[in-house]
């Protein structure tokens, strides 16, 4: 069983402050802590924990800048044998379409019985590139998997619906699966882990490598254009309770008792 | 006359919400840019739902056979493929749920045409089409254009239009068109729906709730929100990643994957707010968030909001309940 596994190296952005960027069309990265997707956490337990069970080989890939290596580290100390890593400037800007064709490029020249995705990336947020890289190579697929089970031939997927429901489907492999969080439980990685894997190679690769053009990717390359960034607008009209934590406290219990709930 | 579609969705003859709210929005811009509305139906047996979907379109294209009773990505863009190339719509929308997320990129990319995925908001001014959607779990909102072409896709957040009936029927023209599967679908077989395991706890009859996020950081900590919630009656939630870890049964998932819940009170600790989690309790009557950051999405979703570190306030606040209520601690 050959497994790739795309991840993506993302900022962590639910705890950290973010500033829109001077362009207006980004946010600033300096000062934010990136991580490995968290979607792409799962699918790499799953890739892995079916290496475990059936043998084969865990290849994982990303688009990004040079420090992507710290999470392809990650997926090298938990257990992933090879890390590639696509980096070339004019891959800057690239929307879900031209990554799934960057990732492709590399793809399609790999053995695989199973290629793995996130459903989403936590910051575009897209859910695209894992079906729109299926439709490329030409394999059938299925998302937001909450279990795979894999007999001759054929993955057994539970996927999510909406409201706690789930459908079964049996998929050809072949396949590639894009999973949903809660699949597993990912193991946290030793530091012993990450020396290890300080030594496994990373395979850098660049734009002569993909046989793209420049055109395929960046701005030209994607469907989408950004064209600017803004805070959301409020639903409600919030009032925020100012003071000392103890001052607060009393504020919201007295909130509660005049409407009734103590 | 060019055309806008709206692919229809349902599940066991249940025609779902997001048909209707894309309807509605779709409606709009037809009535803008000059558009055919056209809502589209697959299916085994849904000429009955055509009905329906008539009083909101001023056609609907029906394709029936048996190969498409339950939903099947593949069956699906096989049909679609077809009536696409056919209609040649400028715009097609589709929902961005567990069925439109398995779907879209995939016909988007078979059709090359250019894609935008969970909109809140979308406009077409002469041939440019401008989407709103988000980044960062909600803390930023993105305007974009799409690459410019005959045809787009978009595919539309739940929950983000709200449904309008039009004033009078638009009585959309019923069109029966052939699926064109000739064989079965053999790389996707549905198997089976499995319903969620009975809960313990329902947390949709609570009158009070008391939801709590990765912001609690550590199970060890739930207990003291236990006690807390006790001093008001209130029944323990949570968002996802507590489920996901483990930390609570799914029982108490309150989001689009978990429970729709409207208590009299919701109190959110550590909890971001992302859209997913608010479409299950923005209906709320009082709504109370604690969390340390100030831009957390959640604030704009609540009557009220402390912008501080949990720990900091509920031990305090409940003995300020204890107080009030004339009690110990
Ligand atoms: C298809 C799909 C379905 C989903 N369904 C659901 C669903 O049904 N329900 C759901 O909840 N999510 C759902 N999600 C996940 C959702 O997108 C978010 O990832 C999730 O809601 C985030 O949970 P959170 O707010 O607890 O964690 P985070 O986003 O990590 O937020 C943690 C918050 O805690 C705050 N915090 C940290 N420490 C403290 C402290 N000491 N005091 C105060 N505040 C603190 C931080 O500032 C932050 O705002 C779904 C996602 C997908 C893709
Ligand atoms: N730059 C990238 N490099 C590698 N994989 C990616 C990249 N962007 C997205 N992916 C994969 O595609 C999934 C869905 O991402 P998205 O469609 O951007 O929401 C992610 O969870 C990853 O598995």
């Amino acid at each position: 069983m050959d497994i790739v596994v795309c991840v993506k190296h993302v900022p962590e952005t639910a705890e950290a402050e973010l500033k829109i960027d001077a362009s207006g069309k980004g946010i600033e990265k300096s000062g934010l802590v990136f991580y490995i997707n968290e979607w792409d956490d799962y699918a790499l337990e799953e890739a892995v924990r079916i290496k475990e069970k059936f043998g084969g080989t865990v290849t994982a890939i990303t688009v990004g800048a040079e420090d992507s290596d710290s999470t392809l580290r990650k997926c090298l100390a938990r257990g992933a044998d090879k890390a590639i890593r696509l980096t070339d400037p004019k891959f800057a800007g690239s929307d879900g379409y031209a990554t799934a064709k960057i990732l492709y490029s590399v793809i399609k020249n790999l053995h695989y019985d199973l290629v793995l995705t996130g459903m989403q990336a936590g910051d575009d947020g897209y859910a695209m590139v894992g079906p729109i890289l299926a439709e490329m190579l030409g394999i059938p697929h299925t998302t937001m998997a909450k279990k795979i089970e894999l007999e001759a031939g054929v993955a057994k997927v539970n996927r999510e619906l909406e409201g706690g429901l789930e459908e079964q489907l049996e998929i050809k492999l072949p396949a590639l699966i894009s999973v949903q969080t809660g699949i597993n439980e990912p193991c946290y990685v030793s530091i012993m882990g990450i020396r290890k894997a300080m030594q496994k190679e990373i395979n850098v690769m660049t734009l002569a490598d993909t046989g793209l053009s420049e055109a395929d990717m960046g701005e030209t390359g994607s469907w989408l254009k950004i064209e600017k960034l803004y805070v959301p607008p409020a639903e409600k009209q919030t009032e925020f309770l100012k003071g000392t934590p103890d001052e607060v406290a009393a504020k919201v219990a007295e909130i509660l008792k005049a409407r009734g709930f103590i | 006359m060019p055309e806008i579609f709206v692919l229809a969705e349902h599940r066991q003859g249940q025609i779902r919400d997001i048909t209707y709210e894309m309807l509605t929005k779709a409606r709009e811009i037809a009535e803008k840019a000059n558009l055919m509305l056209t809502a589209v139906i697959l299916g085994k047996e849904v000429k009955e739902k055509a009905k329906t979907l008539a009083e909101y379109a001023k056609k609907v294209l029906v394709v029936e056979d048996a190969k498409l009773e339950n939903f099947n990505s593949d069956a699906y863009q096989k049909v679609l493929v077809n009536l696409m190339k056919e209609y040649k719509p400028t715009l097609t929308l589709i929902g961005h749920t567990s069925y439109g997320i398995e779907l879209a990129p995939r016909l988007a990319a078979a059709l090359n045409m250019p894609l935008a995925t969970d909109c809140i908001d979308l406009a077409l001014e002469g041939d440019t089409l401008t989407v709103t959607r988000q980044m960062y779990g909600g803390k930023v909102n993105v305007n974009a254009t799409l690459r410019k072409a005959e045809s787009y896709m978009v595919t539309v957040r739940q929950a983000a239009f709200t449904t309008q009936k039009p004033v009078t029927p638009l009585n959309g023209e019923i069109i029966e068109k052939p699926s064109l599967l000739t064989e079965e679908i053999t790389t996707k077989r549905f198997i089976q729906y499995i319903l969620p395991p009975p809960g313990g706890v329902d947390i949709t009859a609570a009158e009070k709730l008391v939801g709590i996020g990765r912001g609690i950081k550590d199970q060890s900590n739930i207990p003291l929100i236990e006690d807390f919630a006790k001093t008001i009656g209130a029944v323990l939630a949570c968002s996802r990643p507590i489920v996901d870890k483990g930390w609570l049964p799914n029982d108490r998932q309150v989001g689009s994957s978990g429970k729709t819940v409207k208590p009299k009170l919701y109190i959110a600790l550590g909890i971001s707010g992302a859209f997913q989690h608010v479409l299950g309790m923005k209906n709320s009557d009082l709504i109370i968030a604690i969390n340390k950051d100030p831009n957390a999405p959640i604030f704009s979703f609540s009557d009220y909001g402390v912008v501080e570190d949990l720990f900091k306030i509920i031990p305090s606040l409940k003995n300020k309940i204890y107080e009030l209520k004339g009690q110990k601690a």
